[in-house]
């Protein structure tokens, strides 16, 4: 097979491509695999100053989350039944919140990976790591609660309704990234293609929405009920709202101490490869 | 400009095979387009509801066959580093690589699609549309089909993976090809489905060389 | 105190309200057992380090 590109030459190698300078590959024993570039922009970029920054806030976020949670709940149990809907409305105050997170979980997925990817930043891609698997399960979540919502509204389990579609495409999302995060041996590597895999999937969320939405208003006729919910009054946008901020207060402390756990057990695999070396 | 040609008719001998590419696309596509009225039963009138809908499906899944091989053949053989070294930027042969799966792979299967589609039950007024969209929606097939086979480049399991990756990402345009063509169905207007399918094509086309330079940067690091 | 039937959507609502606090919990204690994990990993390859 062989291969011409109208002159070039393949034994100039040494010339870089696309005239980037290549990457270069920390010197593992030297400096190992948590070396990060200078760009220390919020002074947590540090994974170091992270841990030691980071020791009490997930106690304290907690015990901050167990309070809203109460909070929340029995303010979702008191309010007012809706005219519409009855008692199912205090299904939104589950369902809701989860959707919210699954959104919000995959930006932060989004944001991390772009750190990673442009700043070579080995602790935005332990937060990426982190933030996937808890996204998941919001969004797993807020598709079960949504059916069991939509039950009693629909009289049937599962409706391809704009939003439960769009919330299932977006589990999609997170389980194809994991999947290729898992089904690369090396761990950089891994990290890097899950991460433009990740970028790819924040442009083509809205994409994916307005084409949801674009889809549902042509194949649904007068619809009898729309999923949208119940109009909001004050009495059940409080609710919301502290259940709202529940379960970002509790996401939060998760992932702090998810990517404490990611950056100890790098350490420790370091560590290991490094004794396994010298020995 | 002369690069990229000669990039590009490497590329469409590979996936054309001698025919073999264009053949193996098609078959898949009609043997999945049997199997739905022997799943669904061959009352016409159901048949011919969800017609025009299963023969797009068909198309997304069909866009999956050949990736698997995409990258891999030249990862393995090392003309990819050769590639990646060479004076072509690796997006120009991601774009190279991508064009040539459309050319090989996805107009056969527009050309297969309307008469999958009639068969299945849709009215023949609906044949040009139906090859039209097979048409601009194989690109974009092609082009972030080509970006998933990159991220999956050297990775366990690699054809299962690049269809658990990429087929979320097929969904915006099932929905508006689909959705053009079942507008047209049911006498509606037509063209801002079709409008929004060459967009996301086109979005695709220019977006996913980059994404999938990286990529192969990664798996050759 | 909110009645339990719920005007009869009792088994929905008590359903979705029981899911995701398991679901949550079950969360929690994932997160807190790979901590744990990686914890002991870390002190047991410093250990070794020292020792």
């Amino acid at each position: 097979m062989s291969l011409r590109y109208g002159g070039g030459d393949p034994q100039r190698a040494e010339l870089t491509r696309d005239g980037e300078t290549p990457p270069e590959k920390p010197d593992l024993a030297a400096v190992g695999p948590l070396a990060v570039s200078p760009a220390s922009m919020f002074g947590l970029a540090n994974p170091q100053r992270f841990m030691s920054a980071t020791r009490r806030l997930p106690a304290a976020l907690g015990v901050l989350a167990a309070v809203l949670f109460a909070a929340g709940a029995w303010l979702s149990f008191t309010a007012p039944e809706d005219y519409q809907q009855g008692d199912t409305v205090r299904i939104m105050f589950v369902h809701v919140p989860a959707a919210w997170m699954s959104l919000a979980v995959y930006a932060a997925l989004g944001g991390t990976s772009f750190f990673s990817l442009v700043f070579r930043h080995a602790l935005a891609d332990a937060a990426a790591r982190a933030a996937a698997p808890i996204g998941a399960a919001f969004t797993a979540l807020a598709l079960a609660t949504g059916s069991l919502w939509g039950r009693p509204m629909w009289g049937t389990w599962w409706e391809w309704d704009a939003r439960l579609t769009s919330v299932l495409v977006l589990f999609l999302f997170y389980v194809g990234y994991m999947a290729l995060r898992a089904s690369i041996d090396d761990e950089q590597k891994a990290g890097r293609a899950a991460a433009v895999l990740a970028l790819a999937g924040l442009v083509n969320l809205p994409i994916v929405k307005f084409s949801v939405d674009w889809w549902n208003t042509l194949h649904q006729p007068a619809s009898v009920f729309r999923a949208d919910g119940p109009a909001m009054t004050a009495d059940l946008l409080t609710p919301l709202l502290v259940m709202g901020l529940a379960y970002t207060v509790f996401f939060t402390a998760l992932w702090i101490v998810s990517i404490r756990a990611e950056i100890n057990q790098r350490r420790a695999n370091a560590l290991a490869l490094r004794a396994a070396g010298g020995a | 400009m002369n690069a990229f040609l000669t990039l590009y008719r490497r590329e469409l001998a590979l996936a054309w095979g001698r025919g073999g590419g264009a053949l193996l696309a098609c078959g898949f596509y009609a043997g999945v387009a049997t199997l739905v009225p022997l799943a669904v039963g061959p009352d016409a009138e159901r048949l011919g509801a969800v017609g025009p809908g299963v023969a797009w499906m068909a198309l997304a899944l069909s866009a999956l066959l050949s990736l698997e091989r995409l990258y891999e053949r030249d990862f393995e053989d090392g003309t990819l580093d050769l590639l990646a070294l060479g004076p072509v930027p690796l997006a120009v042969v991601a774009l190279a690589k991508g064009l040539a799966q459309w050319t090989a792979g996805g107009l056969p299967l527009a050309v297969v699609a309307p008469v999958a589609a009639m068969v299945l039950g849709a009215p023949v007024t609906l044949a040009p549309l139906t090859f039209a969209a097979a048409l601009v929606g194989g690109l974009g097939f092609a082009m972030v089909g080509g970006m998933g086979a990159a991220l999956a480049l050297g990775a366990r399991r690699g054809g299962v993976l690049i269809a658990v990756v990429v087929l979320p990402l097929f969904c915006p345009p099932v929905i508006f090809g689909a959705g053009a063509i079942e507008a047209v169905a049911q006498g509606m207007d037509w063209t801002s489905g079709f409008a929004l399918l060459a967009a996301y094509s086109l979005g695709a086309l220019a977006l996913c060389p980059f994404a999938t330079a990286a990529a192969i940067r990664n798996a050759l690091s | 105190m909110p009645d339990l039937d719920m005007g009869g959507y009792g088994g929905f609502v008590w359903s979705a309200w029981g899911l995701s606090a398991l679901v949550l919990s079950a969360l929690l204690w994932r997160v807190l057992a790979r901590a744990r994990k990686a914890r002991r990993a870390l002190d047991e390859a410093e250990g070794r380090e020292d020792g």
